[in-house]
């Protein structure tokens, strides 16, 4: 991410990620007329061809965001104004690389331990708690989910080898 | 008249005592939902709506809609004790809801806004009664032009009212509709923008979009805020309730007025958010002390609030009689419709009269309910709101994962929803709207089948569309609406010159 000289705590210009998102969201839109053309956009003996839409789609995606990023190349106001600060990306990366985390933790070691683990991180390292009322908070959710989904509205959720070895399966 | 036969048959089915327990559950939930950062109206329907797929279809959407009713009522809350707005349409009502409550007035915000909610969806839900059966009576001669024409109107409506941002919307929406395209395509059977991946062949399902753009996206917008939860206490005491309903009926021409904007709102579909601030906008202009609004005046309460929620319900208008919802939470309604093998549009009225009528008496029963739940409960949201962030967040998170896991059992779908709420959190800061994106995903498919449809008809021309009174009228509204800002800046200098 780039800097926009002025030694504020701006981790990226708007105009940036006005530049970067219009970008891969053109490209989506190539992606997605590139294909409509390859399975056919034209017409067929059933009416427009499958790639009549995803065509079309991709190139109103492709136009707008080509405007777009045009404009935002000469918005000086954009370029100035903070998209995020340096502290307000931390936070958001603390959030979000535990999620990402725990998000792999449920298709390996199962939701509810996951979800355990999960809320206890938040709570000890942003929350800043005691063990003594993380535990409890964190175990208690868990358990009251399992009680709701797999006893009450016998909703199974994904589960690992702790369950497994529970016999909770 | 025929309506109030049926309306009665409906309050039969919907005061049967589970439907009944149904709905205070639904109400409640919402509210909680509504109070909460991160769940809303349309994500909490969406993580709800699996666990309904073993109930009756009535039931299940009477309880739903309690959800989104509860939804509505409690972004007041947190808008007027922590001039936080719960709910993006309930901003408005900070404006003046937040300085009463620091007067230590709160109570009698609180009691406007609730009450104003409920009159503006009783309203809604009379034009529903009334109107419902002539839309849906009407488009029952209904082919796949005027379909798609209604489709295009609904869309060209929503590039016409965003201020100044309608590349973003007409990119959102695309990006929506180029999702709904991804899988098999249902007509010729081919594989669309799957590119060998097995797990595209089912194609994006928008509940999983919905709980990320919305849901996850909200947590890191808010997280990023550093939020603090500094309140006003609340309690409502009968007396302040008393008091504030015998001020109220002075600004009866503020609620009429924004029973009207939101109505229109809602039933174009442009939606409760700029319903309210329209409303609001409104309401400043033809006050006699318009000039004292944002200090804390009722009636700046009152108007939003009764626009917010008379868009809120009258967005299922067009959801019930033409399968087009108003709103995203209409849209994840019209999902679960189509999950519980019910058909929206016109012949759910002929053929699905109990689930019609019981919905709609649902509405009028479910927004009593919900007046009582929230009169009566507000401590008790405040208190939710006082949980730490540290811990909220966290539990959201699971319970949107739990959500986006129940909707097809998939675990590749929690990672896409992670996906979707990084993206959510970004085109939000950059202005790009989320809900066309949700609205062309969910009719997506419908539009493109009947503009199939309606091409084989004509053999390829475009002229089907114009082809009688009917369809060309809607087209070209649709047309004009695409570009009313355009048409409004002409008018405006024709006039001025």
């Amino acid at each position: 991410m780039s800097d926009n000289h002025s030694h504020d705590r701006s981790a990226a210009s708007t105009r940036t990620l006005e530049l970067v998102v219009a970008a891969l969201i053109f490209l989506l839109g190539a992606i997605a007329a590139y294909d409509g053309n390859r399975i056919g956009a034209g017409w067929g003996i059933e009416g427009p061809q499958a790639g009549y839409f995803p065509f079309y789609i991709g190139l109103i995606i492709c136009f707008a965001t080509a405007v777009i990023f045009v404009r935002a190349l000469w918005d000086r106001a954009k370029a100035r104004e903070m998209f995020v600060s340096r502290s307000q990306l931390l936070l958001v990366f603390k959030m979000l690389v535990p999620s990402i985390l725990y998000v792999v933790g449920v298709g390996t070691i199962g939701i509810y331990v996951s979800s355990t683990l999960y809320i206890a991180f938040f709570m000890l390292w942003l929350g800043r708690y005691t063990w003594i009322r993380t535990v409890p908070v964190a175990l208690g959710v868990s358990v009251v989910f399992f009680l709701l989904f797999e006893v009450w509205f016998l909703v199974p959720l994904p589960k690992g080898p702790l369950e497994a070895l529970l016999g909770l399966d | 008249m025929a309506e109030i036969g049926l309306l009665f048959d409906g309050f039969g089915v919907a005061l049967s005592p589970f439907n009944l327990m149904l709905m205070f559950i639904g109400v409640l939930l919402g509210v909680i939902i509504g109070v909460l950062p991160g769940l809303g109206g349309a994500n909490g329907v969406a993580i709800l709506l699996p666990l309904t797929f073993t109930m009756p279809p009535t039931s299940a959407i009477i309880m739903l809609s309690c959800i989104y009713w509860g939804a509505l009522f409690g972004g007041a809350i947190t808008s007027i004790l922590f001039n936080i707005p719960g709910e993006p349409w309930s901003v408005a009502t900070t404006f003046d809801g937040y300085p009463l409550a620091q007067q230590g007035r709160a109570g009698t915000a609180l009691t406007a806004a609730f009450t104003s909610s409920f009159i503006g969806a009783f309203v809604a839900v009379l034009l529903i009664t009334f109107l419902a059966p002539v839309v849906a009576g009407f488009a029952l001669q209904f082919g796949p032009p005027e379909f798609f024409s209604v489709y295009l109107l609904t869309f060209c409506a929503f590039v016409g009212m965003s201020r100044g941002q309608a590349l973003k919307t007409v990119v959102s929406m695309m990006v929506g509709f180029g999702l709904a395209t991804v899988g098999l395509d249902t007509v010729t059977g081919q594989l669309r923008l799957t590119f060998g991946f097995t797990d595209l062949l089912k194609g994006f399902d928008f509940l999983i979009a919905v709980i990320g753009l919305f849901g996850i996206g909200e947590i890191l917008l808010t997280l990023e805020e550093g939020l603090f939860f500094k309140g006003t206490r609340a309690k409502l005491s009968p007396r302040v309730v008393l008091e504030t309903w015998k001020e109220l009926p002075r600004y009866w021409i503020t609620s009429l007025r924004s029973s009207a904007v939101g109505c229109f709102m809602g039933i174009v579909p442009g939606g409760a958010t700029p319903a309210s601030f329209m409303s609001y906008g409104v309401a400043k202009r033809f006050s006699q002390d318009g000039d004292k609004f944002g200090t804390g005046k009722v009636e700046g309460v009152v108007a939003p609030e009764t626009a917010a929620h008379a868009a809120g319900t009258s967005a299922l208008l067009p959801m019930l009689t033409l399968g087009v919802p108003g709103s995203p939470t209409a849209a994840v309604l019209l999902g679960g419709l189509l999950i519980w093998g019910l058909q929206p549009g016109p012949l759910l009225f002929v053929e699905q009269t109990e689930f019609v009528w019981g919905l709609i008496a649902s509405m009028y029963l479910g927004n009593i309910a919900g007046l009582i739940v929230v009169l009566t409960c507000v401590p008790l949201f405040a208190a939710i709101l006082r949980i730490p962030f540290a811990i909220i967040a966290p539990v959201i998170l699971v319970i949107c994962a739990i959500g986006a896991f129940t909707v097809h059992t998939s675990v590749a779908d929690v990672y896409l929803m992670l996906v979707f709420g990084v993206a959510g959190y970004v085109l939000r800061k950059l202005d790009y709207p989320l809900a066309p994106l949700v609205l062309a995903l969910v009719l997506g498919d419908r539009a493109e089948d009947s503009f199939r449809q309606s091409m084989l008809m004509s053999q390829g021309t475009m002229s089907i569309f114009f082809s009688n009174a009917l369809v060309g009228g809607i087209t070209t509204l649709a047309l004009v609406l695409l570009f009313w800002p355009t048409i409004a800046a002409l008018l405006k200098r024709a006039r001025g010159g």
